[in-house]
């Protein structure tokens, strides 16, 4: 990564929870993405911040202001971001 | 804690105390419907060989109570049903305890079977609530779904 792509790339907190909260010892987790990230990359970005939640990221959606996202959509600024691990309520 | 609803035909609620259905029934009450049907989920004791002694359960709650809501609603509007209730416990919930209760009425019977399983199916896929199985020599494990 160059420098001018350093200085480019924002801090965004993640929201996380159950598993992925145990796996990463602690409830929210800091990546830095460039400013028209995608959800994909933000996915990548959590697994270069936490190696312990990569095998999990596969089975794991991220919600963006408590919606599900798709890999292509573009993360908006000051967006909430969760990443939320397979559910199992009921 | 009374329900947090969008509008008066859909109630949902996640609660951290015992679930009493009996008190969530008059909700989908009304003169006009011929059908209620109820399912709550309850904790189970044995799966196949392993004894469980506890479920606890933890929520993403706003964006949970967001999507029963959706559920809710769409379900509502898809079978023509009168009334949706979708009560959520969250905490340790002993075996037999109820985690979840769904209500909904409607003017005949056949709708709501498919209805209620439907709310139910699509809550165990998109709502961001998890539950953490507790066995009895002690271990722990997050329950994944199949």
């Amino acid at each position: 990564m160059t420098d001018n792509q350093t200085s480019n790339m924002t801090q965004r907190e993640i929201l996380l929870f159950a598993i992925a909260s145990e796996l990463a010892e602690r409830d929210r987790l800091t990546i830095h993405i460039a400013a028209h990230a995608t959800a994909d990359d933000v996915m990548l970005a959590i697994g270069d911040a936490c190696p312990e939640l990569v095998q999990w990221l596969p089975s794991c959606r991220l919600a963006i202001n408590q919606v599900f996202s798709r890999p292509d959509d573009t993360i908006p600024e000051n967006a909430e971001l969760a990443l939320i691990p397979p559910v199992s309520g009921g | 804690m009374l329900p947090i609803s969008k509008s008066d035909r859909v109630l949902v609620a996640i609660v951290d105390e015992a679930i009493d259905i009996a008190s969530y029934r008059h909700l989908i009450e009304d003169p006009d419907v011929g059908a209620h049907a109820w399912f709550e989920g309850v904790t189970r004791r044995m799966t196949g060989d392993l004894q469980t002694t506890q479920l606890s359960y933890e929520a993403f709650r706003p964006m949970a109570i967001t999507q029963m809501n959706s559920i809710g609603e769409e379900t509502l509007r898809q079978f023509g049903l009168y009334k949706v209730v979708i009560v959520h416990r969250l905490g340790v919930v002993a075996i037999g305890e109820a985690s979840l209760i769904v209500g909904c009425s409607a003017a005949h019977r056949k709708t709501i079977f498919e209805a209620l399983a439907i709310i139910v199916d699509r809550l165990k896929a998109d709502v961001p609530i998890w539950k953490k199985e507790t066995f009895v020599d002690g271990e722990e494990q997050w329950v994944h779904p199949t």
